[in-house]
């Protein structure tokens, strides 16, 4: 198979301006893949910075309540909140390698972004965020936090004002800036080598799930869910599992406001994804007959992408990962039950994930044992939530604190 | 004399132009609309252009800077179609006694079989194809396809760039033909370009990878820039630039522009 491809999809479909920084950023990749010490560098930063191994916590009241086992494993406790460490400390090390001075990132939640300020910010980047106007106005609290970590962040007003967008800004930055600087993809898509580099960081989350399960149920599991935007989180926990076959793999992507209206982000659960190249992949996207990629929709502005890994395509054809949706009203419900049963907050994006094991719960064996990753924490989304429970405190709250500024 | 041609129309018809500097304009189809790109052309034409560009629109235009990239988008969001713009395209190519290339995404050829796309191409009487997000190393069926389809009349056209060594410019470069896209610089559309010694450093390079004709774009925006250009390449290339001349003062206003380079 031609390098950088999984079955017929991924590749790297770059400016010719590009050829060489891929060219040299796959070297240095690989170089680093093969070197023993790159690794334990990597897990002892994870370790003493990101607060890794993070737990797999029994999740016992929703146990009890569905009669199944299920098991959390949770990225929520990561540096920043979310599995997104895993991937930009990586890359951060490799930037070190490749002696690089800059870093820039897409990002659609916001928690991408957060990673990468930290991380920069703590080895010494200069570091430069391209983030949707839509998703700076509803992800307001992670550009602030991203601006007090040093980093520059831009709204990209073009195209549909969101993730794909930031993406395609990014792009223009790099084509312009790239003997300096490096791109820190978010997620495990774009072109060769990023979905199998972001991948192999993320691989981390199922290498530690696997020995926590089979340690604490002393079995595998029958199922392990993971939402997919990009499909980073999925490709992480999935690996750990992807040689077991009795272990069956659910991606959840966004129902949005549900798969018939066509107002969602479901490229693989729905029919509507077609196969086709951009932003430096072939993939399946959501896009018309003429090429064009649709708006997406998500109440989590990191599900909110029209691609999705092409690695995940590929493991979608084979049939190794089943893809399902959740919509909008499941994911509040289901965070709802989050919250009260275990107490943990999960981020919207996540709690995708965390629905759909809901629902299909009751249509699996009892006893069934079940990993759900909870790939990060939902603090981020407070005004959303806020607004989808239509909670009154909030908003007085709000209107309140206006007030307060518009008398200084 | 047969034998004294290439296998290509568009190498011949650059090689057999006797003027110093040939300029290469570009439009992005259905911005602001598919009438004043009609009228935009006439003036291009009447004002001595040597060869047009025709950018159909993409949602995802990454290689192009802020102004295309609007039009692009202002292009879309009026409700643009790729089938219009290729009648347009094919209208053009009977109406205008120039060559006419499309530049544009591999995304809007791959929607209606990148095989299918260029056989239609093909015969319209489209002279080249420049999609950017295509590379080398992914556009071994497109290639075949402008030959096999083409004949000599459809070229795929390959892009040099700064960052390019040598020995890729010397591997994009042996089979080129029509002409070959030199990026003047690294960055966008429409950002400024330097017509300083470095460019004309990477432009010899490019001159000693190919036999082609060289056509240099990205940042060329005045007469003084084009004429620095003249026994450099062949072919100035001028986007956003003229753009900008549109929208600010009409398509007159381009033509003017356009005769004012020579």
């Amino acid at each position: 198979m031609k390098k950088g491809y999984f079955g017929t999809f991924g590749g790297a479909f770059i400016p010719e301006i590009l050829h060489e920084t891929f060219r040299r950023l796959t070297e240095a990749y690989e170089s680093a893949r093969k070197d023993p010490d790159f690794w334990r560098e990597y897990l002892d930063v994870m370790e003493n910075y990101s607060g890794r191994p993070t737990p797999l916590t029994h999740a016992e009241n929703l146990s009890a309540h569905f009669g199944r086992k299920i098991y959390i494993k949770r990225e929520d406790l990561n540096q920043t909140g979310a599995h997104k460490a895993n991937n930009v400390m990586g890359q951060g090390l490799l930037v070190r390698r490749m002696g690089k001075k800059r870093v820039i990132a897409e990002t659609g939640a916001g928690q991408h972004g957060v990673a990468t300020a930290t991380m920069a910010a703590r080895m010494g980047f200069e570091c430069v965020i391209y983030m949707g106007a839509k998703d700076v106005e509803r992800q307001r609290p992670n550009v602030f936090w991203m601006q007090q970590l040093g980093a520059t962040v831009v709204a990209v007003t073009s195209g549909s004002c969101t993730l794909k967008d930031a993406i395609n800004e990014a792009m223009r930055d790099w084509v312009g800036s790239m003997d300096d600087t490096h791109y820190v993809l978010g997620t495990a898509c774009g072109a060769h080598p990023f979905p199998e580099m972001v991948s192999w960081f993320q691989s981390i989350i199922g290498m530690e799930a696997r020995q926590q399960i089979l340690k604490q149920a002393g079995c595998l599991p029958n199922r392990v869910y993971a939402c997919v935007g990009g499909g980073s989180n999925a490709m992480g926990i999935f690996q750990g599992f992807m040689d077991d076959p009795q272990v069956e793999l659910v991606g959840v992507e966004a129902g949005g406001e549900g798969i018939a209206t066509g107002r969602h982000a479901s490229r693989l659960a729905s029919e509507d994804g077609r196969v086709g190249v951009a932003h430096g992949y072939r993939t399946l996207f959501l896009q018309d007959d003429d090429g064009q990629m649709r708006e997406t929709h998500s109440v989590a502005a990191g599900l909110d992408y029209v691609g999705v890994s092409p690695i995940l395509a590929h493991l979608h054809t084979t049939g190794r990962v089943r893809f399902a949706a959740a919509d909008n009203r499941e994911v509040v419900a289901a965070l709802k039950t989050l919250m009260r049963h275990e107490g943990l907050i999960g981020a919207l994006e996540s709690t995708h994930a965390v629905a759909r094991a809901f629902a299909e719960m009751p249509h699996m064996q009892e006893g069934s044992v079940v990993i759900i990753n909870l790939s990060g924490r939902g603090d981020k989304d407070i005004f959303t939530i806020a607004d989808a429970l239509d909670d009154p405190g909030w908003r007085e709250f709000i209107l309140e604190k206006a007030r307060q500024y518009q008398n200084r | 004399m047969m034998n004294a041609t290439s296998k290509s129309l568009l190498q011949d018809r650059v090689r057999a132009c006797p003027d110093p500097i040939q300029v290469m304009s570009h439009l992005v189809l259905g911005y602001p609309s598919l009438e004043e790109n009609r009228l935009v052309m006439d003036h291009m034409v009447a004002a001595g252009v040597h060869i047009i560009e025709l950018q159909i629109p993409f949602s995802e235009p990454i290689a192009d800077g802020p102004i295309i990239a609007r039009a692009n988008q202002e292009s879309l969001r009026q409700g643009f179609r790729v089938e219009d713009g290729l009648n347009f395209i094919a209208e053009s190519c009977r109406r205008y006694p120039i060559p006419i290339l499309i530049m544009t995404y591999a995304n809007i050829l791959m929607a209606r079989g990148t095989e299918a796309f260029i056989q239609r191409a093909a015969g319209m009487g489209v002279r080249g194809l420049i999609v950017p997000d295509l590379p080398l190393e992914e556009a071994g069926g497109a290639m075949e396809w402008c030959q096999s389809y083409g004949r000599g009349g459809l070229d795929w056209i390959r892009l040099f760039t700064p960052t390019s060594p040598d020995s890729r410019l010397q591997t994009l470069g042996r089979e080129a033909c029509g002409l070959v896209y030199c990026v003047a610089r690294r960055g966008v559309t429409g950002q400024r370009t330097e017509f300083d010694p470095t460019l004309m450093e990477f432009l010899n390079r490019c001159r000693a990878a190919t036999h082609a004709p060289l056509a240099l774009g990205f940042g060329v925006r005045s007469r003084a820039d084009v004429q620095s250009l003249a026994g450099k390449v062949e072919i100035a290339v001028v986007g956003t630039a003229a753009i900008e001349i549109h929208l600010t003062q009409g398509a007159e206003a381009v033509g003017r522009f356009f005769a004012g380079l020579k």
